[in-house]
């Protein structure tokens, strides 16, 4: 049998990932959960801070919790597959995997497909939510587009990132390494109220934050009107950028150790 | 079985689940420091909450103080839930079965372990309170009142967390049913009192679940003072829960127990 070329590694790796994702429900509920109730708790519970003076954003507070816990699912989407690259390296998977694919950018690209599945999954159980929940989409259709692909790049980020990691260390021990820099990136912007309300060091980090752009323009998007739409585009590909020659790194780290 | 031998049986029993919990950093380590993450990230995020009409304090740190007590118990039945898992699943448990050990001393001694974490993170939650500036309104005795209703909490969630354990004799299981708890913490006025929360059901919802009580009586210490009706309210749901859960855990160990 011939060594597998690069989509049909990456396609046997996203279908087998895939496959685990949504056979096992350990993996699928935290997953569609953790957004979930992130959502339903803060759209619901803090409806009434869209009241705060100086609060300006007139989709709701429903539609503004949505551009995060969107990003967020997105995210998380991409660290959990992280979990499994791990998960693989300590099973012993991952290296009969070296072994039998020729094109090992490949199971990179696969990890990524399965990662983009699970977020595309979890995306739209929480979208199905969150209109029900009174979401408010004012942006037209290339907004949407530009909200989704920015959901995109940071589901491709956080899975380069959490791969790269999890092919340096090849254990699930880390996962908290994988977990805490999205965790962090995440909720040091402005979450539940617009970067003018943020107060203390929080509003600071902010300032300095990527994902702070990222979200100002997804809720932009949202509100149909797009805002800082060119540098957010910039950072995410810039992100992806780096992201990436992290996970090659990682790769010939794996290679190495394989 | 004389007393003093249920007591040497509970003591053996406390001292290993103790050992075990504090041994394990994985456990105590993430109890303590996302709830203080969380702590420091909303009391910021959300500090213009404060300005909304009616809101109980001009702190959001003072406000959102409660949370992590809460939120550490649910680690707390986390952690109960593994280590009982793991008992079941190591064969440990089996092995107990053959002993004349009593049902009440594994149930207790288990226990212990919840009650020393609790104790830990309570203890860390007042101090960081009161080193950011969250003064204890109802002063030091209103404290050591918090400590003690925090690990009633811990207690309860312990509970159903050996609960669930010992009804599955699975640690995936119990993981699997951590975001539940999580659920509980969300849909209850941990970010807003009650009455500034908007949203109709989300209210309702939050009106009959026992964690708003819970939350609500901490607050009460801190920002208010002695207010007997919360204390009263965080106290029967706290203890009403860890009841129903230790009846609830004790008939799963008799059917686990006579399974082995």
């Amino acid at each position: 049998m011939s060594r597998g070329s690069f989509w049909s590694v990456a396609r046997a790796v996203a279908w087998r990932n895939a496959h685990n994702f949504f056979t096992n429900p350990a993996m699928v509920i935290p997953a569609v959960m953790f957004p979930m109730f992130f959502f339903i708790a803060f759209a619901g519970g803090l409806s009434r801070v869209d009241q705060v003076p100086g609060f300006d954003y007139d989709a709701g507070y429903t539609t503004f919790v949505y551009g995060f816990v969107l990003l967020q699912a997105s995210t998380f989407g991409g660290i959990f597959t992280g979990f499994s690259v791990a998960r693989d390296f300590e099973s012993g998977f991952s290296r009969r995997l070296f072994l039998a694919a020729q094109r090992h950018g490949g199971i990179v690209a696969g990890y990524w497909l399965s990662a983009l599945t699970r977020a595309v999954f979890t995306v739209a159980v929480i979208t199905v939510v969150a209109l029900v929940a009174g979401l408010n989409v004012n942006g037209n259709v290339v907004d949407l587009a530009g909200l989704y692909t920015m959901a995109v790049l940071l589901n491709a980020t956080a899975m380069l990132f959490g791969t790269g990691i999890a092919m340096r260390l090849r254990t699930m021990q880390a996962g908290p390494a994988m977990q805490m820099p999205a965790f962090l990136l995440l909720f040091l912007a402005p979450v539940w109220v617009p970067y003018d309300l943020l107060t203390g060091w929080v509003q600071t980090a902010a300032s300095v934050n990527p994902i702070t752009l990222v979200l100002e323009a997804g809720r932009g998007f949202l509100s149909g009107d797009p805002t800082k739409v060119l540098p957010a585009f910039g950072v995410g590909l810039l992100l992806v950028s780096v992201t990436a020659l992290w996970a090659r790194g990682g790769l010939r780290s794996a290679e190495r150790a394989a | 079985m004389s007393r003093s031998t249920l007591a040497v049986q509970v003591g053996v029993l406390a001292r290993r689940s103790v050992v075990r919990t504090l041994r394990q950093p994985a456990m105590v380590v993430p109890s303590l420091v996302f709830p203080l993450i969380l702590l420091a990230i909303n009391s910021s995020g959300l500090g213009s909450a404060t300005r909304l009409p009616g809101f109980p304090s001009d702190s959001y740190f003072q406000f959102a103080l409660a949370i992590p007590f809460v939120q550490g118990a649910l680690f707390s039945a986390n952690s109960a839930g593994t280590n009982v898992a793991s008992d079941i699943e190591s064969g440990f448990l089996n092995r107990l079965a053959l002993t004349p050990l009593r049902r009440v001393a594994l149930m207790m001694g288990q226990l212990a372990g919840i009650l020393a974490l609790g104790l830990i993170q309570a203890t860390t939650f007042v101090v960081i309170g009161v080193a950011f500036g969250s003064g204890i309104a109802a002063g030091v005795p209103g404290a050591l009142v918090i400590v003690a209703l925090s690990m009633v909490i811990s207690l309860a969630f312990g509970c159903i967390g050996a609960f669930v354990a010992l009804r599955t004799g699975s640690g995936e299981a119990v993981q699997g049913v951590f975001p539940l708890f999580f659920a509980a913490l969300f849909l209850s006025s941990m970010a807003l009192p009650r009455n500034l929360i908007e949203t109709d059901w989300f209210r309702t919802v939050a009106d009959w679940n026992p964690v708003s009580y819970m939350l609500e009586a901490i607050r009460s210490l801190v920002i208010s003072g002695w207010d007997g009706q919360a204390l009263a309210l965080g106290f029967a749901c706290a203890g009403g829960l860890a009841l129903v859960a230790l009846v609830a855990a004790s008939a799963a160990l008799r059917t686990q127990m006579a399974r082995t």
